[in-house]
């Protein structure tokens, strides 16, 4: 029994449009032009309880658009969603209190006041006894590593702080499905680390569902098994991340090591070269020839180490990106 | 009952925050002290029907009001518009209006102590308007300065809905304004109108807003009874077209990508 369900969901709205310079401003001040936006195109997927499920895709691809339909924030043009069994934008109270959402780039908590009375706050909204509260801000505080932070103007955190203060008041009522829309945006390594283990912690202590956007691979190849992957509002791949590794990515790199410097021109003879500097070269190399290659390399050249990895998943989501098509 | 405290709390302890900026909003309050220059000059030439001290009280008493009433809703809301900062307060399951409310009752409480002060030190300076009004009078004037709030915050709340069609909502309340201006006593007693005009007001929301709750302080002849009906029916006229906006201007804001 799936926990998110989304069918043939679509967005479209309008954007006004705007010619530059005087004529186009006057045009558009008595007669505004709208283009039609498609922001989701018919996008199905289902998550069970307990997943945590990466959302990929580049800017402007509808990942947002599609956390808010699920959040019940935006009003889908078509298409059906359930959210643990609600029909979101419906918004009743008892589907509020099963979700959040995270939006890196928008804050709830009240600038110039500590995090502790924005906190209070999300306790008054929802009902959260004191006791309750004292036990659960404990327990969040601990896992986030904000001990002493909660008691200082949010204005005066750092960024990795803030946004961690942030998680700790969009989880206080326990929701059960998260949706993170860029929470690691901005974040130093360090910090980034931080909101990963505590997202993988929190899934796996409240069995909590988590639909996850981010721009850093990181984020998704640490937390994420499955990925759901979207171009241009529409659907282009949904599966295990080592699938679409697999499916994406039938090549390794083949990183080599030589006793004396070769040109290019010579080492192009095994395969696609990808950098040379000095004595190390990378060579791109197709999966099935991988074996033939590498053994060629190794009885033909004076090799001082290799290694052979698979490519960076950014390069491979850019490659895909680019591509267009599946 | 826990909420209401919770919120009422946090936002005082935000207001306190802003100490300086708070005094400053309570200073730039100061117009009825001003205008209160103007009509007690005028009222030497004794054409009115108002003494200089009636003025006094009558000036003193719409420093008061406005302390109390002062309503910026529609600013605020606006901005968690266009900035998408009502997104995240559509996802809590409670009306983001009280946040609006308790954050503008929590500022009455923090400015208080600067509004008595300015009040004493007025009395200090013209003590011949010093008086002491009776207890209905005062029980009244409480009552009415309640509903006069509600029924600002709420016509202010419901231009406010117009964020969700132009970004400039509060373009609406700077109009608006104008009319609150003249025609609510603050800048003239109602009782110094031409009558036909002040019949007309009266049937406005406006003078329920400041000249209403002060003339039953002051005592000046008024119809109780018509002035807290008329408040109330405002109010929920109001409140009726705040309702309906809301629902369509959320259903907007949804369509248009939240």
């Amino acid at each position: 029994m799936s926990i998110i369900l989304a069918h043939n969901l679509s967005k479209f709205y309008p954007v006004a449009v705007k010619e530059p310079g005087i004529k186009g401003t006057l045009s558009h001040f008595f007669r505004r032009t709208y283009r039609q936006i498609k922001a989701v195109r018919d996008v199905s997927f289902e998550i069970n309880p307990g997943e945590v499920v990466g959302f990929l895709g580049p800017n402007g691809a509808g990942k947002t658009t599609t956390l808010k339909m699920l959040t019940g924030l935006v009003h889908p043009t078509s298409g059906n969603v359930r959210v643990a069994g609600y029909v979101p934008f419906r918004r009743q109270e008892e589907f509020l209190r099963k979700v959040t959402l995270v939006m890196g780039q928008k804050q709830q908590l009240l600038w110039d006041l500590p995090a502790m009375d924005s906190l209070k706050i999300n306790a008054a909204v929802y009902g959260i006894s004191d006791h309750e509260f004292m036990l659960r801000v404990g327990e969040l505080t601990e896992m986030l590593s904000l001990e002493g932070k909660l008691n200082q103007a949010v204005r005066k955190l750092s960024l990795g702080e803030r946004m961690k203060a942030e998680l700790l008041a969009a989880l206080l009522h326990r929701p059960q499905v998260l949706f993170l829309d860029e929470p690691t945006l901005g974040l130093d390594v360090n910090a980034q680390v931080g909101v990963r283990d505590f997202l993988r912690q929190y899934n796996q202590r409240y069995q909590a569902t988590v639909l996850l956007t981010s721009h850093y691979m990181a984020d998704i190849t640490a937390l994420c098994e499955r990925v759901i992957m979207i171009h241009q509002g529409a659907l282009m791949y949904d599966g295990s991340l080592d699938g679409l590794l697999e499916r994406f990515a039938p090549y390794r790199e083949v990183h080599v090591e030589l006793a004396h410097q070769i040109s290019k021109e010579k080492l192009k003879f095994y395969g696609d070269v990808k950098t040379v500097e000095g004595r190390s070269a990378c060579f791109i190399v197709e999966q099935e020839k991988l074996t033939r290659t590498v053994s060629r390399i190794l009885s033909d050249l004076e090799v001082v180490d290799l290694t052979v990895n698979e490519p960076p998943v950014e390069e491979v989501i850019g490659r895909v990106f680019q591509a267009g098509v599946v | 009952m826990k909420k209401v405290r919770t919120f009422l709390w946090v936002y005082y302890a935000y207001m306190v925050e802003y100490r300086a900026e708070l005094i400053l909003w309570v200073l730039a309050g100061s117009l009825p002290i001003i205008l209160m220059g103007v009509w007690t000059q005028a009222a030497q030439g004794g054409q009115f029907g108002l003494s200089p001290a009636d003025f006094a009280r009558y000036f003193i008493t719409v420093f008061i009001v406005r302390q109390f009433t002062v309503v910026w809703v529609v600013w605020e809301f606006e901005r968690e518009v266009v900035e998408g900062k009502l997104s995240p307060r559509l996802l809590q399951p409670i009306d983001p209006v009280w946040h609006h409310v308790t954050s503008h009752v929590s500022e009455r409480a923090a400015r208080m102590p600067f509004s008595i002060f300015l009040v004493a030190l007025f009395f200090i300076l013209y003590p011949q308007a010093f008086w002491i009004p009776s207890w209905s009078q005062f029980l009244l004037f409480t009552l009415s300065i309640l509903l006069a709030f509600a029924l600002r915050f709420i016509i202010q709340y419901t231009f406010a809905m117009l964020a969700f069609w132009t970004e400039r909502a509060s373009s609406v309340e700077s109009f608006w304004f104008l009319f609150y201006l003249f025609l609510s006593g603050m800048i003239a007693p109602l009782e110094v109108f031409p009558e036909p005009v002040r019949v007309a007001v009266l049937c406005t929301p406006f003078p329920y807003l400041i000249d209403f709750p002060v003339s039953l302080l002051i005592g000046l002849p008024t119809d109780i009874g018509r002035g807290f009906s008329m408040t109330i029916g405002w109010t929920l006229l109001f409140l009726g077209l705040n309702r309906i906006l809301w629902r369509q201007g959320l259903k907007r804001y949804s369509g248009m990508g939240a």
